[in-house]
């Protein structure tokens, strides 16, 4: 054939047996585990990455901590603790098979090669020795995590062999079976280094493509823009993709809304916990105490011992708004405290723990701080609620409704064979992509990607006759894809200036009409999180015209028609969250978002899952009310 | 705080196809120049697309010519500070440059093993095809599994 070009790529098409879309933590673990399963068969395994795997997904920077690990403690508190900081709707199955799998997978990144820290006198005593671990907090560890994904994704790379990856491929769309539109038959995407389209044909797959950042506006907008809180390149691929394949989406009303260190966005986790540091309103005062009776207008979850996280950030913003802003950490007060009882030596170790914090995961907070003169001791730092992030892995539980285990008393219906898989047959998610669980973090994501590719690999052998067949032409998927390409080339010599052209819109504007009609009318931080019916029905109206309009997208390079695919998939998460926000009549997370003509919890109607459908076909959703069910007994209301 | 990379320190990986941060970058940011049609600087590296960049220094880390390093937000940041890097094998040193001239030096372990040394399946245990469909893992029977199971109320 002619040598590929810029408009006219390469077709490649290769069949494999099971695919994994994603190169993350997930992606890693289902990659490690289902390797060992496949020895003695002939299924063939292929992983698809959009980066590179040493350094992808969120874990790509590391961490310092891993959040994860129960020890001695038992799932059955592991859920009670899950369930309560998402507000009592989660899915306790779910959220109990990653408690009782979860420090298998921990152990084995100690065995790899991560530092994990210890209590004095058990430094090489591995965990899986019964090694005890610095908790920074009931359920975290401590770690000098620089280096986390590198090795996972090494194990994962070894055991997948060089051949089964491609990486710097970008996977941007599910394609359904010819004689089942329920039933997942392939993936098409495309290199962002060469001009070429990959079309996979497969069994089943797993679609572990990440969370959504940056579909609201965020905060900086500015050179900040990048400084994301979750990792700027999680573009709601998995929760998009799924959708249009017709997968049954759970809570995609709930988003997080981390309160971070101001700016740098760093981690607040060890200050609170580990060096006990208090967070106060401008003239000192500790607003959880101070704002303490407001926790009991949401029973049982602002009672706990831990309230949710969203209702710290609740009495956190009643400050701000009151007047009584900036919210700062108080640092010094902390530092002072823990240097009455310690030596020198203890203290100047503290500090380079506190500063490992932000080196390991978020280096732009160390950024911050050194540009602002900010040492710890001596001077606070601000607290700020940022943007909403859409995710299913951290303090959240949007995603995709999931096929749970049997074993632990969930009702029927939450099961339909195999463990991890969707509504959609042979398509199967984890970490970020699974609902109504939550809290797994890095850990659990690995150890949820592990689960599911045993139930992944028992499909491949029980369909293995069964051939795949696209529903669309090749050739039809891949003008799809290139279709900002060809808006670029077609239009580009119209105009004299490249980025302003009635014909297109550049995916950086198209991205930048998202933000501002997500933030404005859809609960961002331009209107502190609140919204109503009236403002939703705005946000609706004006999305329908923005996805009308992602078809005008243009693409002057690969690296544009990448930006152009993850805005793409933005709108289609972004749409689902306004859906979700819309149906719930009631504020369930007070403190990541209001219905301002619905503001309170209401157990007797809403506590319950909300779910919803995408026809591909008529666009349009079916969004309904799902049944919630405790399997551990969970506090009640005092 | 986007990465730049330093003129006189970028030596484009010495031609090869593509350069060490253009593999590892997350976020597809570096790119080659390599006629300098670009940047006026044939054959070596920029970040394309410094308002998407997480600060993650995967592309720092990386760069075996210590020519990349981060301007902090320019939309946030005061000039003058920088934080810098030296990853090796199983430790990594941090120099942080206050704006004020203060640094602080840090030195973290990053890996107990050999990079390279992991065998995946090494001293592991093989499947049993009967456990398929149930829970546990290949390293972890279903038998060895956490859990009081009197706590779950419907079983």
């Amino acid at each position: 054939m002619a040598e590929a070009t810029f408009g006219s790529p390469q077709v490649i098409e290769e069949e494999v047996d099971i695919l994994i879309i994603g190169g993350g933590m997930a992606a890693c673990g289902c990659a490690y585990e289902m390797m060992r399963w496949i020895e003695g068969t002939d299924l063939k395994v292929k992983l698809i990455d959009k980066a590179a795997m040493d350094r992808s997904g969120a874990v790509a920077q590391g961490l310092s901590a891993i959040n994860t690990y129960l020890g001695d403690q038992d799932p059955a508190d592991y859920v009670r603790m899950v369930a309560n900081d998402l507000m009592g709707i989660t899915r306790d199955d779910l959220a109990y098979d990653v408690g009782r799998h979860v420090d298998n997978s921990v152990e084995l990144f100690e065995e790899w090669g991560l530092p994990i820290w210890k209590q004095p006198g058990d430094e090489d005593k591995p965990l899986k020795d019964g090694g005890k671990p610095v908790r920074s907090g009931k359920w975290q560890i401590m770690i000098n995590g620089e280096s986390y994904k590198w090795i996972v994704a090494e194990a994962a790379k070894k055991a997948l062999g060089t051949d089964n990856i491609q990486e710097r491929v970008f996977v941007v769309k599910l394609v359904n079976d010819k004689n089942d539109p329920e039933r997942v038959a392939g993936a098409v995407g495309f290199s962002v280094r060469e001009h070429k389209v990959h079309v996979y044909k497969f069994k089943t797959c797993l679609l572990v493509a990440g969370g959504c950042v940056n579909l609201f506006r965020p905060r900086s907008v500015g050179e900040g823009t990048g400084r994301a809180w979750y990792p700027v390149w999680n573009a709601g691929s998995t929760y998009a993709m799924a959708a249009l394949a017709g997968a049954e989406l759970t809570m995609m009303e709930n988003r997080f809304v981390p309160a971070r260190f101001k700016d740098g966005y760093g981690p607040v986790g060890a200050w609170f916990l580990l060096f006990k540091a208090k967070a106060t309103n401008a003239v000192g005062e500790v607003y959880m105490d101070k704002n303490k009776a407001m926790l009991d207008d949401y029973p049982p979850y602002g009672q706990a011992a831990v309230p949710a996280s969203c209702l710290r950030n609740h009495l956190m913003m009643h400050e701000m708004k009151e007047g009584r802003g900036p919210i700062y950490m108080d640092t010094p007060t902390a530092l002072a405290k823990l240097a009455e009882t310690m030596t020198k030596k203890e203290i100047k170790h503290l500090e380079a723990e506190a500063w490992e914090d932000f080196l390991d995961m978020c280096i732009g907070q160390a950024g911050v701080w050194a540009g602002e003169n900010i040492e710890p001791e001596k001077k606070p730092s601000e607290l700020m609620p940022t943007e909403p992030y859409l995710l299913g892995s951290h303090s959240g539980c949007c995603g995709i409704w999931v096929s749970g285990p049997t074993d632990l008393g969930a009702p029927p219906e939450w099961s339909w064979g195999y463990r991890s898989m969707t509504t959609v047959k042979g398509l199967f998610t984890a970490g970020d992509g699974v609902g109504a669980s939550g809290h797994k973090f890095s850990s659990g994501s690995h150890a949820e990607g592990r689960i599911a590719a045993k139930a992944m690999v028992k499909y491949a052998l029980d369909n293995k006759d069964w051939k795949p067949e696209l529903d669309t032409p090749v050739q039809d998927l891949v003008d799809e894809i290139y279709q900002p390409v060809k808006n670029f080339l077609e239009h580009k010599d119209y105009t004299t200036a490249i980025d302003i052209n009635p014909h297109y819109i550049t995916p950086k504007m198209l991205q930048f009409r998202l933000q501002k009609i997500m933030d404005e009318y859809c609960a961002g931080v331009a209107t502190w999180y609140q919204t109503n019916a009236h403002m939703l029905q705005v946000c609706e109206d004006k999305l329908e015209m923005l996805k009308e309009d992602s078809l005008k997208m243009r693409a002057k390079d690969l690296h544009e028609l990448l930006r152009a695919w993850e805005n793409y998939h933005r709108i289609i998460t972004a749409e689902a969250h306004m859906k979700h926000i819309q149906f719930r009549e009631e504020s369930r997370y007070p403190g990541f978002y209001y219905r301002m003509d619905f503001n309170f919890v209401d157990e007797e109607n809403w506590k319950c899952f909300v779910n919803s459908t995408y026809d591909r076909k008529s666009k349009k959703w079916t969004v309904k009310k799902v049944p919630h069910v405790d399997l551990v007994a969970k506090a009640t209301a005092k | 705080m986007p990465t730049f990379v330093r003129t006189d320190k970028c030596d484009g990986c010495k031609g090869q196809d593509k350069t060490a941060c253009m593999y590892i970058c997350p976020h597809d940011l570096m790119m080659l120049d390599k006629d300098g049609s670009v940047t006026g600087h044939a054959m070596k590296a920029y970040n394309q697309e410094p308002e998407q960049c997480w600060e993650c220094y995967s592309c720092v880390k990386i760069c075996p010519q210590q020519a990349i390093e981060c301007r902090h937000y320019a939309d946030i940041v005061p000039l003058g500070a920088s934080v810098q890097p030296l990853r090796g094998s199983d430790s990594i040193v941090w120099t942080i440059k206050f704006r004020n001239g203060n640094t602080k030096r840090f030195k973290f372990p990053i890996r107990t093993t050999p990079e390279g040394s992991i065998d995946p399946y090494g001293n592991k245990p093989s499947v049993n095809m009967d456990d398929i469909g149930n829970p546990g893992l290949f390293t972890l029977p279903g038998t060895e599994l956490k859990g009081d199971k009197s706590q779950l109320i419907r079983l």
